[in-house]
C-alpha cells in the first residue's frame, strides 16, 4: 500500500502541539508503516513538497511571511488541519494583538531588557499588525482545537483518515 | 391558592406544567435538558444569551424557554437542527466578541462558556475575531473583572440585587461597548455599595470575575450554593 503523505507545519505557536504528537508514544511506530512524514520541524527537507495528503498546522499566523507559507502549503495539501488552538482562534500568540506592533517591540526588547536594547530584524520576518487563525487565510479542512490537543485526539484524527474514515467528532477536544 | 395544571406537548410527548412556570421550568421537571448560559436556578430569569431559544408550534419566532411562560396547549420543540445551528451561531459570537484565551484563563476547564462550546461540538468559529482591547479592574481587594471573558449574562448583577440586596453591578453603554460596571462606573474597590461576599463571582459562568490569586484552571465556581441560598431565602419570607 502506498503511504501517505503527512507534513507538519510550525507556525507561531510554542511547538507544545509538536510535542502533543510525538507524546502518542509506541503509537508512532505501528503509524511509522503506514505514514510518510515528508516536511516539518521533525524532518530535514528544506521546501515543502507536493502533493502531500495531509498537513498538520501548529501556530497561528502572524507575520507576512507565515501568510505566504500557509498560502503555499494550502496549494500543495488535499487534506489541511489546523492544530491546536494559537492555529484554530489566535490563543496566547494572538495576545500581543492589542498591543501595535513597534509598541510590543519596544516594551520588549527595549525596555524590557537589561543588555543588548535593540529589536531583531535580521533573520526574522517582519510581525503583522495582529495574529490571527489559519482560516482567515486559507480554508481549514479540519480544526482541532486545545493547548494542546491532546494526543489521543491526534492520534484518533490521524487513525480515521488513514482508514479514510470521516474524522468522529471528538467529544473530549474543547478550547484551551 | 394550588397553581393550575395545564398541559403542553415537549418534543411530542404530553407533560403537564403549573401555570406560571416557564417552558424551561417544565421541561427541567419532565426530565429534559434545554441548554441555557445567562439562567441560573434561584435568580429571576434574563433571557440575555438566546442559549435556550426553542420552537414553538404556530410561529416562525424562537423563544426564549427561560423567559416564555407555558401556556395551555402549548407544543415546544427543544431540539432540532435549526436549534443546534443558531446556538452554535450564538456561543461562536459569545467566543469571538471578547479574548476568549482559554489556554491561559482561570476558569479554564471549569468554565459554562467553555463547556457550552465543547457540548454543541464548535471547534473552531464561522466568524473572525474582534480582539478588542478591554480592562481588567484589579481594584477591589479580593476580586478581579475581566471583561476579555465576559458574556454579558447579567448573572452578577442579579445574584448581587436579588440575594446580597447590595445592587453594585449594573449595565452600561450600548451594542458592542456594552460592559457591567459597578455603582456609577467607578472602579470596584472604590465602590461604597459593595459588601465583599463574593457572590457575583460564584455566579459567573465565566473567568471574567475571579477570585485574586487564582492561577490558570483554578477558578472554580459554587453556584448550587447560590441556589440553595434563593432557595432558603424564598422559604422564610
Ligand atoms: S471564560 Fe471560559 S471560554 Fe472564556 S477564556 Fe475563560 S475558559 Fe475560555
Ligand atoms: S461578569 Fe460574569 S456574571 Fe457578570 S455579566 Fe459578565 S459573564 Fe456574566
Ligand atoms: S438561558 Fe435563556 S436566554 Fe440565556
Amino acid at each position: 500500500m502506498k503511504k501517505v503523505k503527512v507534513a507538519t507545519v510550525w507556525l507561531d505557536g510554542c511547538s507544545g502541539c509538536h510535542m502533543s504528537l510525538l507524546d502518542i508514544d509506541a503509537a508512532v511506530i505501528a503509524l511509522a508503516g503506514k505514514i510518510d512524514i515528508v516536511y516539518g520541524p521533525l524532518v530535514d527537507a528544506q521546501e515543502f513538497p507536493e502533493g502531500v495528503d495531509v498537513t498538520l498546522v501548529e501556530g497561528a499566523v502572524s507575520s507576512l511571511e507565515d501568510a505566504h507559507r500557509i498560502d503555499l502549503i494550502r496549494q500543495r495539501t488535499n487534506i489541511l488541519i489546523a492544530l491546536g488552538d494559537c492555529a484554530v482562534t489566535g490563543n496566547v500568540p494572538a495576545m500581543r494583538n492589542k498591543v501595535p506592533v513597534a509598541k510590543l517591540l519596544q516594551r520588549v526588547y527595549v525596555e524590557g531588557a537589561d543588555t543588548g536594547k535593540v529589536i531583531p530584524t535580521d533573520g526574522v520576518p517582519a510581525l503583522n499588525r495582529h495574529a490571527r487563525p489559519l482560516q482567515e487565510f486559507v480554508k481549514v479542512d479540519i480544526h482541532v482545537p486545545g493547548c494542546p490537543p491532546p494526543a489521543k485526539a491526534i492520534l484518533g484524527l490521524l487513525g480515521d483518515l488513514l482508514e479514510g474514515r470521516k474524522p468522529a467528532a471528538n467529544p473530549k477536544v474543547k478550547f484551551g | 391558592m394550588p397553581q393550575k395544571k395545564i398541559s403542553i406537548r415537549i418534543d411530542g410527548e404530553l407533560v403537564t406544567a403549573l401555570e406560571g412556570q416557564t417552558i424551561l421550568q417544565a421541561a427541567q421537571e419532565a426530565g429534559k435538558a434545554i441548554p441555557t448560559l445567562c439562567y441560573l436556578e434561584g435568580l429571576s430569569p434574563a433571557g440575555a444569551c438566546r442559549i435556550c431559544m426553542v420552537e414553538v408550534a404556530g410561529t416562525e419566532r424562537l423563544l426564549p424557554a427561560c423567559t416564555t411562560p407555558v401556556q395551555e396547549g402549548l407544543a415546544v420543540t427543544t431540539v432540532s437542527a435549526r436549534l443546534t445551528q443558531y446556538r452554535r451561531m450564538t456561543v461562536e459570537l459569545l467566543l469571538i466578541e471578547r479574548n476568549h484565551v482559554c489556554s491561559v484563563c482561570v476558569s479554564n476547564g471549569h468554565c459554562e462558556l467553555q463547556a457550552m462550546a465543547t457540548s454543541l461540538g464548535i471547534t473552531n468559529t464561522r466568524y473572525w475575531y474582534d480582539f478588542p482591547t478591554l480592562p481588567v479592574d484589579m481594584t477591589h481587594e479580593r476580586f478581579v473583572l475581566d471583561h476579555n471573558r465576559c458574556i454579558l449574562c447579567t448573572r452578577c448583577v442579579r445574584a448581587c440585587a436579588e440575594l446580597e440586596g447590595a445592587n453594585v453591578w449594573d449595565v452600561g453603554g450600548r451594542g458592542i461597548h456594552t460592559r457591567v460596571t459597578s455603582d456609577l462606573a467607578q472602579p470596584w474597590g472604590e465602590s461604597p455599595t459593595c459588601t465583599s461576599c463574593g457572590k457575583c463571582v460564584q455566579a459567573c459562568p465565566t473567568g471574567a470575575l475571579a477570585e485574586k490569586g487564582a492561577a490558570v484552571e483554578e477558578m472554580t465556581k459554587r453556584t448550587d450554593r447560590l441556589t440553595r441560598l434563593a432557595g432558603s431565602k424564598r422559604a422564610q419570607p
